[in-house]
């Protein structure tokens, strides 16, 4: 126990037991990072298919495999541990607590992850194929008419949503045990707000998955009929199950992004965030909403008409409380004194693609012109603009942000100011285009598409290649600044952060906060 | 030498130079259409009018209040006023938006007094169409892709209509409600035909409705837009417009040849016959799994097949009926009694199968009408 005070174990296990919030947000880091060039290796497949009309170098059930890995590992392996890891690293450290309040189950949470996602790898090789049914697997496409694999599919989504509510919990019970005297719920960062509340939907909504994709095992080995008329069941209950969770879990990706840009802007404005307070209303009216909107995704189901109604009316609402987010961090920008360090440029990123993004989800939100809309190419200009631009952007400004802070070096700045505009560009260049050829009707999920619509998709495939190319770029920079980076030692790395996080040493010491730190008051807070 | 050149160029750059792109929406042709098309352009100025004031004062910050110019971080971080506001205008922006949404919606979801009423069945991965008449003479058919798989990998070069073209297009009459009943026959399909505003999904073992009017004569495509499977972009829509006159003697002419299967159904055929129809059946509906000589591919091999040369009634049943878990469908649905002792009639007989062996529709049972 002596030397528990001093650092970590050495070799393998200080990775393999680790207790320890620091290591255990690295290796979610670098997890994500992990499957989010593997899900983008796949993406560049179906692009690279998609580059010209005509089927070139896959078959159409292959490119099916491809778009459904592609999709369950950017959310569930990418996108979702990377704010976990985050959260791990961040949260003791911004609320004033030594750890995680349940470090063994933290560890649990963590490695639980690899062996699901190696599991859901290898049905690629499996007979008959990886799932091929789309990363939303509406049944009877996922039950009766799916390949064996798909057993192995529900296998690894129960583990990943056992680490999901691990997870959760766990930052549930930091967040309400162990903040720091003086740090009450309205001085925390905005950072801890969010994923307090996405904390809350998590628990919520990953049982209700749990519960869809064992109702499809039981169709699938047990006889049971949940998703087959044939039986008496309803393939749309299957629907309404999973975007019961799928809504949800859309802000479960987009609320951390929210508070990671809550960080960042005021930090490089050199000026208070900007209606802190309403902030954490609009966090609360966004969870509270997304249980009530579901069925947008469905308007094409032929729900009666009343539903139709309710669910486009609540899903116009959520613009509003995601509105005043936007206006306040532009306020909170106004008559600052900004500078654009790479974090904040891809915050700025993050501000107009995002909110172009929801636009578009406004858009999408009025039912008879989503009629058109729906299952075409707009739909998945509209989520990735959410996603990728929203919660993929903040996450590369947090990692930026916080990176100096966690190593003790600094980043190549010119390299992520490159790196930056290759990715705004590219991403543009792939995804505004999408817009178009969706109007223009084409439909989404299709392995090949009519000659009118060849001349934009070359060009959405031509940007995905510089997007992918340009992680390539941040990799690199990343290793190289842990490797070879320029020493930083002052606490407040940047002169505009504020926040417990920065009052502790650079490089933060493996240990944090064993003794409570005094809570200064941060302006802008009540 | 020049033209052979600049013919080849023509082939590389087809998609560049042929096809004009469409940047928006189609209004298309129907009043529905119309109106929601006005709503998405309203809806996306609205969005164009927010969109310029924040980033117009985003840029402006961006550009005023750098540090770099040494502008001095003022601290003002609340202001109720201001917050109201901007909770309570765009509010009041959405409900002004919501009144268009909603007629619209109710326009879309009137169904009554319809004159024609069609049933649509998806099928892994073809569409079938019915005409319900009042009087049982039910007209129905098959639509499946024409284009063709050498246009599809490349040997040849692609038509106008790639990937949009069927073997039997949907007739409707202009001027006249149509409405149409879509389910689905084994996973879930949605038929889109984005110039006339249709989109519903077709779901196994229910019925949706939706309907048209179109008042205009032409060809409208469209395409299946819900995930089925391995060739989901390859279930296109084609409906064609056609005044009440010409549909009238379409329908009369569909009557004339199912009534003609219907009599031949009561007779016994000659092995010729059978052979030479057998011989449309299966290059139409089977040879794109089981090869051109019987040889297999997706499917198992014809030629020498112990189904195939053993018992009948095992041959008709995996025919009729599919093989459970595998591409083989059940083309019972499908296939009239004339066309099923056909097709059977001919892979007994054909690829070196010489079984002998002459099926009669008579002896079809499983089948639509037999
Ligand atoms: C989409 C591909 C596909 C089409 C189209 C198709 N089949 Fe098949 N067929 C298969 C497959 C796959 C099998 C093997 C099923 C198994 O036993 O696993 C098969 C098996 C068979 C068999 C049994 C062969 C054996 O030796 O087990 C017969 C007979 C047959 N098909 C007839 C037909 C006829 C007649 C048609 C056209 C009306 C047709 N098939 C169209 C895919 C197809
Ligand atoms: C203003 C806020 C938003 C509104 C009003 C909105 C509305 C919608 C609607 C109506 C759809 C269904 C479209 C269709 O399938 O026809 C949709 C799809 C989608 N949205 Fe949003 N959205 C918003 C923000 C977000 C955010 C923040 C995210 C995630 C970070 C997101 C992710 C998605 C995804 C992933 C889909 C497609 C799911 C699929 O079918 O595969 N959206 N959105
Ligand atoms: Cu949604
Ligand atoms: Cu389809």
């Amino acid at each position: 126990m002596g030397d528990h005070h001093h650092g970590p174990a050495k070799g393998i296990s200080r990775w393999l037991f680790t207790t320890n919030h620091k290591d255990i947000g690295t290796m979610y880091l670098w997890f994500s990072f992990a499957m989010f060039l593997l899900g983008g290796f796949f993406a560049m497949v179906i692009r690279a298919e998609l580059f010209q009309p005509g089927m070139q170098l896959i078959e159409p059930g292959f490119f099916n495999q491809m778009t459904t890995l592609h999709g369950l590992i950017m959310v569930f392996g990418a996108i979702m541990p990377s704010f976990v890891g985050l959260a791990n690293w961040l949260i003791p450290m911004m609320i004033g607590a030594p750890d995680m309040a349940l470090p063994r189950m933290n560890n649990w949470s963590f490695w639980i992850l690899p062996p699901a996602f190696l599991m859901l790898a290898s049905t690629l090789f499996m007979e008959g194929g990886a799932p091929a049914f789309g990363w939303t697997f509406y049944a009877p496409l996922s039950t009766t008419y799916a390949a064996p694999s798909v057993t192995f599919f529900i296998f690894a989504i129960h583990i990943l949503g056992v680490s999901s509510i691990m997870g959760s919990i766990n930052i549930i019970a930091t967040v309400m045990n162990m903040r720091a005297p003086g740090m009450t719920y309205m001085k925390m960062p905005l950072f801890v707000w969010t994923w307090l509340i996405t904390a809350f939907l998590l628990v919520a909504v990953m049982p209700v998955l749990a519960g869809a994709v064992t109702m499809m095992l039981m169709d699938i080995h047990f006889g049971t009929s949940f998703f087959s008329a044939a039986g008496g069941g309803d393939p749309v209950l299957f629907q309404h199950i999973f975007w019961f969770f799928g809504h949800p879990e859309v802000y479960i990706i987009i609320l951390p992004a929210f508070g990671v840009v809550s960080q960042i802007i005021p930090a490089f404005s050199r000026k208070p965030l900007f209606g802190y307070a309403s902030m954490v209303y609009a966090t609360a009216s966004i969870a509270f909403l997304s249980f009530i909107v579901w069925a947008h995704h469905m308007y094409t189901v032929g729900m009666p008409v009343a539903g139709e109604l309710f669910f486009m009316y609540a899903t116009m609402l959520i613009a509003v409380p995601t509105g005043v987010k936007v206006f306040n961090w532009i306020t909170t920008m106004w008559r600052g004194a900004l500078s654009f360090e790479t974090p904040m440029l891809f915050c700025i990123g993050f501000l107009v693609l995002f909110t172009l993004g929801g636009f578009t989800g406004l858009m999408l939100s009025i039912a008879p012109a989503d009629f058109q809309y729906h299952d075409t190419y707009f739909v998945v200009a509209h989520f990735h603009y959410v996603m990728v631009a929203g919660a993929v952007f903040s996450m590369t400004a947090a990692i930026y942000y916080w990176l100096p802070k966690w190593c003790g070096r600094m980043y190549n700045e010119s390299m992520g100011k490159t790196h930056f505009w290759i990715s705004f560009i590219g991403f543009n260049i792939t995804f505004f285009p999408q817009h178009f050829v969706g109007l223009a009707g084409m439909p989404r999920r299709i392995p090949d598409y009519a000659l009118q619509f060849a001349d934009f998709n070359m060009m959405s495939s031509i940007g995905a290649f510089i997007y992918g190319a340009s992680q390539l770029l941040f990799l690199f920079n990343v290793i190289a600044t842990i490797v070879a980076g320029k020493r930083v030692s002052e606490e407040k790395v940047w002169d505009g952060a504020e926040g417990l996080e920065w009052t502790v040493a650079t490089p933060a010491p493996y240990h944090t906060f064993e003794e409570p730190p005094a809570v200064p008051r941060p302006a802008g807070t009540i | 030498m020049g033209r052979n050149f600049s013919a080849a160029a023509l082939v590389l750059f087809a998609p560049l130079v042929g096809a004009e792109n469409q940047i928006n929406m189609s209004p298309g042709v129907t009043e529905i259409g119309v109106s929601i098309f006005e709503l998405h352009m309203l809806i996306m100025w609205i969005c164009v009018a927010i969109g310029v004031l924040v980033f117009g004062a985003m840029f402006y910050s961006i550009y005023a209040h750098r540090k770099s110019k040494g502008h001095q971080a003022s601290q003002f971080h609340e202001s109720t006023k201001v917050e109201v506001a901007w909770t309570v205008v765009p509010f009041l922006i959405l409900i002004a938006m919501a009144f268009p949404a909603t007629s619209t919606l109710l326009d879309v979801y009137d169904n009554d007094d319809s004159e024609l009423d069609i049933l649509i069945t998806g099928y892994q991965w073809k569409w079938k169409y019915e005409y319900l008449d009042a009087s049982g003479e039910t007209v129905s058919f098959f639509s499946n892709l024409a284009t063709s798989q050498e246009e599809i990998y490349n040997t040849r070069e692609k038509g106008e209509n790639y990937l949009l073209e069927v073997d039997e297009p949907l007739v409707i009459p202009t001027h006249t409600k149509v409405r149409f009943l879509i389910t689905a026959n084994d996973v879930i399909h949605s038929w889109w035909v984005p110039e006339i505003a249709v989109k519903r999904d077709a779901i196994p073992g229910f019925i949706n409705e939706a309907w048209t009017r179109v008042p205009q004569e032409g060809i409208y495509r469209g395409q299946c837009t819900e995930l089925c499977g391995a060739y989901h972009g390859f279930m296109p829509v084609e409906v064609h417009a056609v005044s009440r006159d010409e549909f009238d003697r379409w329908m009369a002419a569909k009557r004339g040849v199912a009534a003609a299967q219907n009599a031949l159904a009561m007779q016994t055929l000659s092995v010729d016959e059978l052979m030479d129809q057998g011989q449309r059946v299966y290059a139409a509906a089977c040879l794109a799994c089981h090869g051109a000589g019987g040889e297999g591919g997706v499917g198992k091999a014809i030629a020498g097949s112990p189904i195939v040369l053993g018992d009948i009634a095992t041959h008709m049943a995996v025919v009729a009926n599919g093989v459970p878990g595998s591409a083989m469908q059940a083309f019972g649905a499908q296939l009239s009694a004339v066309e099923m002792a056909a097709v059977l009639t001919y892979q007994r007989n054909a690829f070196g199968n010489n079984t002998g062996d002459v099926v009669q529709p008579g002896d079809v049972t499983g089948t639509k009408n037999g």
